[in-house]
């Protein structure tokens, strides 16, 4: 029993993972193709054409990356966490299947049109099919969020009986208070990476001394739509996800601070520190006083409770894993917005071409927002333990009741296998389009 | 209810039909990749969707089912990524090898897909044993069960059922069979390539086996399953969806004489819509039935949704699939015709 719960929330948690690695590009991604649609409807300069051109070739292969690790999560709702789906599923069901039939039809019907169109159908159609590509995109991350929003804060419920969750109110699924944050920040994110990537590659353009012109570009549109997005995705509206957690599940808050004692007279923050759940402290901790209780309710003084007055039973599961997941990503969403404003900086200045410092770090900070992303959904889904629907149903009592455990350890090992696999083909691919460069329209 | 059932399988059908478009051998290769290349994905789609759908609507049979038929169901997903990677990837790098290799697993992932599809049907036709009950006590609740890959005596009637046995490959081979000759169907439609005369044959002499098959499956099906024709005989309006099937069957004979290319696509997309009805009709209310006697069949009564979820999902319902015929209208217009020379792959 112990094994099966184990190994079913390895291989969800193994293939979300991956799965997510990829539509956080291509959500942030396709809005700045739009972009590039759209300044060059407007100026005609061919230059932002074939800037568009070439990152719906990554685009493209980082899409169909998405979709086939998609399929496998909605398949694991049955076949993994068939007792949930059977008890949620009327509920859950709506969100999952809104979301195949607006934002999936829509998107993978007008990319078809959008990579291979555009001589069928002239720039203004062009540019119309690109926009719904972007919208399905986020239609479709809307429609997952309005989901996951349910489990951690479950609205327009009734639960029968037989334990079954029945849906009393359709419009309380999107009114729910834990979707708008959520929503927003996870779509700021998604372009956070986006930009991040950009900006990347075009770095690697300049100091490659290749494409220079395309790199300059790609290193501008990075650092200004990155700017924008790292400061909100941390305010307002991480701060504003931080609060939905303290007002809704403030065991979880405690553990993702750290916090094991409620401090009198305002609580400090942590700034590093390892817990040490044996002896419920902190060790080798730095903190600033009060700041907590500032963030959290704008009050110097304010009580920010600790895990010593919560039932260690409803303590979420794994604390540490908590704790770190929630200070890498705020830790690395401070360094974005930092490196992101000496870039913009030095981009007024006219500099940032020169600053070889900038270019370096940019080229290097690649794989970190995909990190703050993850680290990202590891404090929303550890935070959610040990409840799969937050305070009515146990992850425990959710997973599939015939499915032995030796079988999905196998299957777990088959997707390892697989999507190692996937990720080596995926690098090649994308390393060989970088390299062969955007391709200018007379060539 | 009915309204809703009816919409809902309806709409099945199309997924699974669509989904059909894919599984064919592979022969004059870059024309294949063009034909279907911009439609894949979007059909895959259908698949998704259909999950989903049949999630909201039908929980407990989609918990059941799937955790039921556990193993095949990832291997079906694994194959599904095969063949999407190996469509996807054979353009990117010229390379003998690497294209050979992606074309390998593309077909080979696509004939045992449909090979998979057939199976799975012959499965909920069969039926499985539900609260894997063992002398008369059922060992989980009502509607759950396991089946292994097979049992040594790969017998559709034996007390331990396996996904694999005599009955359900002999229905993964009609799978096998049919989608062959419909990918067929559609690689005349949208190509011009030199195969269409080729394959015209193929599809003539494949449909002698397919009738064949079929012939044979429904004597072994009335052997298995009680009273496959009951409902027919209650409610004879039900026949005209095998007057379909037999339509769809008949009119590929006629595959040489055809003037429009687009001719064969119909007739088999008939056999197979007119199969699917059929099915359904014969084993109605039931959705997967029960081979033990002590717990009931999943009827379309006992895993629905509660009414007012099904209430709301049927609107949404109703304007997605508005949405979703304007989308395939314009998709369909705006690559009309054939498609030999789009270039699928090679940006
Ligand atoms: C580039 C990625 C990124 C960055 C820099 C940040 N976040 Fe974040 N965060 C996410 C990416 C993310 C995410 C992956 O998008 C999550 C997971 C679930 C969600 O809705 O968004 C998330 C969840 C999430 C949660 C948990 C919500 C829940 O339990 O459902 C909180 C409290 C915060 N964030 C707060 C912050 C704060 C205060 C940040 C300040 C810098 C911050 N995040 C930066
Ligand atoms: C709407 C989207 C999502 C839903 C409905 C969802 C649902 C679930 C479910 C059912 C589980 C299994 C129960 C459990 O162990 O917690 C789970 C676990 C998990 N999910 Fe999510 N998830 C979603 C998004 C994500 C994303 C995007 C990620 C990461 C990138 C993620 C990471 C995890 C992890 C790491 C676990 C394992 C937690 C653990 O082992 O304690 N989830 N999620
Ligand atoms: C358990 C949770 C999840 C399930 C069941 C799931 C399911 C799927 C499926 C089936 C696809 C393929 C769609 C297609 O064929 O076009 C897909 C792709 C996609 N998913 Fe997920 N997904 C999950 C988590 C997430 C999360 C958390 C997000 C973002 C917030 C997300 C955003 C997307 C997007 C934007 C796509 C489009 C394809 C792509 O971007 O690569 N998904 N997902």
């Amino acid at each position: 029993m112990e094994d099966m719960l184990f190994y079913d929330r390895m291989q969800f948690a193994f293939t979300i993972t991956f799965h997510y690695l990829f539509p956080q590009l291509t959500m942030g991604l396709s809005l700045i193709i739009v972009y590039f649609k759209w300044k060059f409807l407007r100026t005609r300069i061919d230059h932002y054409n074939d800037a568009a051109k070439f990152w719906m070739r990554i685009f493209a292969l980082n899409f169909a990356m998405g979709v086939v690790t998609g399929i496998p999560m909605e398949f694991q709702f049955g076949t993994n966490w068939a007792k949930f789906s059977e008890l949620t599923g009327g509920i859950i069901g709506q969100t999952l299947a809104m979301e195949g039939m607006f934002s999936f039809f829509l998107e993978s019907s007008f990319l078809g049109l959008f990579l291979f169109g555009e001589k069928l159908l002239g720039h203004k159609l062009h540019f119309v099919t690109g926009f719904l590509v972007f919208l399905g995109s986020w239609a479709s991350g809307y429609l997952i969020i309005a989901t996951h929003s349910w489990m951690q804060h479950p609205v327009g419920y009734e639960i029968l009986s037989n334990g079954k969750f029945v849906l009393t109110n359709f419009g309380a699924l999107f009114s729910n208070p834990w979707l708008l944050p959520s929503y927003l920040h996870n779509q700021l994110a998604s372009l956070v990476t986006a930009s991040f990537v950009m900006a990347s590659i075009g770095a690697f353009y300049i100091l490659n001394n290749k494409h220079s012109s395309f790199g300059k570009l790609f290193v501008k549109t990075g650092v200004i739509f990155g700017l924008v997005s790292s400061v909100l995705v941390a305010f307002p509206t991480g701060d504003w996800a931080a609060k939905n957690v303290v007002e809704h599940q403030p065991v979880t808050f405690a553990a993702m601070e750290g916090l094991f004692e409620t401090q009198d007279g305002g609580s400090e923050i942590v700034l590093i520190g390892q817990p040490n759940v044996v002896d419920k402290k902190l060790d080798n901790k730095i903190a600033v006083p009060n700041i907590l209780s500032f963030l959290t309710y704008k009050k110097w003084d304010a009580k920010v409770k600790g895990l010593n007055e919560f039932e260690p039973e409803n303590y979420p599961t794994n604390i540490p894993g908590l704790y770190y997941a929630y200070h890498i990503m705020v830790g690395l969403g401070t360094l974005f917005i930092g490196i992101m404003a000496v870039g913009a900086f030095q981009l007024w200045r006219k500099k940032l071409y020169a600053t070889k410092w900038i270019l370096w770090s940019l080229l290097f900070l690649l794989p970190f927002p995909y990190i703050a992303n993850t680290t990202g959904w590891y404090t929303a889904e550890l935070g959610r333990q040990p409840w799969l629907v937050y305070n009515l149903l146990r992850t425990s009592e959710g997973i599939s009741p015939t499915v032995s455990s030796g079988n999905t350890l196998f299957t777990l090992l088959g997707f390892i296998g697989l999507y190692l696999l996937l990720g080596m083909l995926f690098l090649i691919l994308v390393g060989k389009i970088i390299n062969k460069g955007p391709v200018t329209a007379e060539a | 209810m009915l309204a809703i059932y009816v919409i809902l399988d309806g709409y099945d059908f199309g997924a699974g039909i669509v989904h059909l478009f894919f599984a064919k051998k592979e022969k004059d290769k870059k024309a294949i990749t063009n034909a279907i290349g911009p439609f894949w994905d979007a059909n895959e789609v259908w698949l998704i969707a259909s999950g989903g759908v049949l999630f909201f609507a039908f929980p407990t049979l989609y918990a059941s089912s799937f955790s039921g038929f556990y193993l095949p169901l990832i291997m079906i997903l694994w194959l599904l990524i095969f063949r999407a990677i190996g469509l996807e990837l054979r353009g990117q790098i010229h390379n003998r090898l690497w294209e050979t290799v992606w074309d390998k697993a593309f077909g080979i992932a696509s004939f045992l897909l449909a090979l998979f599809f057939g199976i799975a049907f012959g499965n909920v036709v069969r039926g499985v044993n539900l609260g894997m009950v063992e002398n008369g006590i059922s060992a989980h609740e009502a509607h759950y069960f396991f089946l292994p890959l097979w049992n040594p005596t790969f017998s559709p009637t034996a007390e331990h059922l396996g996904i694999i046995d005599w009955f359900t490959i002999l229905l993964g081979l009609v799978g096998v069979v049919t989608l062959t000759i419909h990918g067929a169907n559609w690689i005349i439609y949208k190509t011009n390539s030199d195969l269409n005369n080729q394959l015209r044959t193929v599809i003539f002499r494949l449909n002698f086996v397919l009738l064949a098959l079929v012939i044979l499956s429904l004597v072994v099906w009335h052997v298995i399953a009680p009273r496959p024709f009951h409902n027919f005989i209650e409610t004879p309006w039900l026949w005209i969806f095998p007057l379909l099937t037999l339509i769809g069957l008949f009119g590929l004979f006629l595959i040489k004489t055809f003037k429009k290319d687009g001719v064969g696509f119909i007739f088999s997309s008939l056999f197979i819509l007119g199969g699917f009805a059929s099915t359904a009709a014969s084993i109605f209310p039931k959705l997967l039935p029960s081979t033990n006697s002590v717990n009931p069949s999943l009827t379309v009564y006992n895993v629905a949704a509660d009414e007012y979820g099904l209430s709301v999902g049927i609107n949404w319902f109703i304007i997605a699939v508005i949405l979703l015929i304007a989308y395939i209208f314009i998709q369909y217009r705006v690559f009309k015709g054939k498609m030999d020379d789009i270039g699928y792959g090679e940006h």
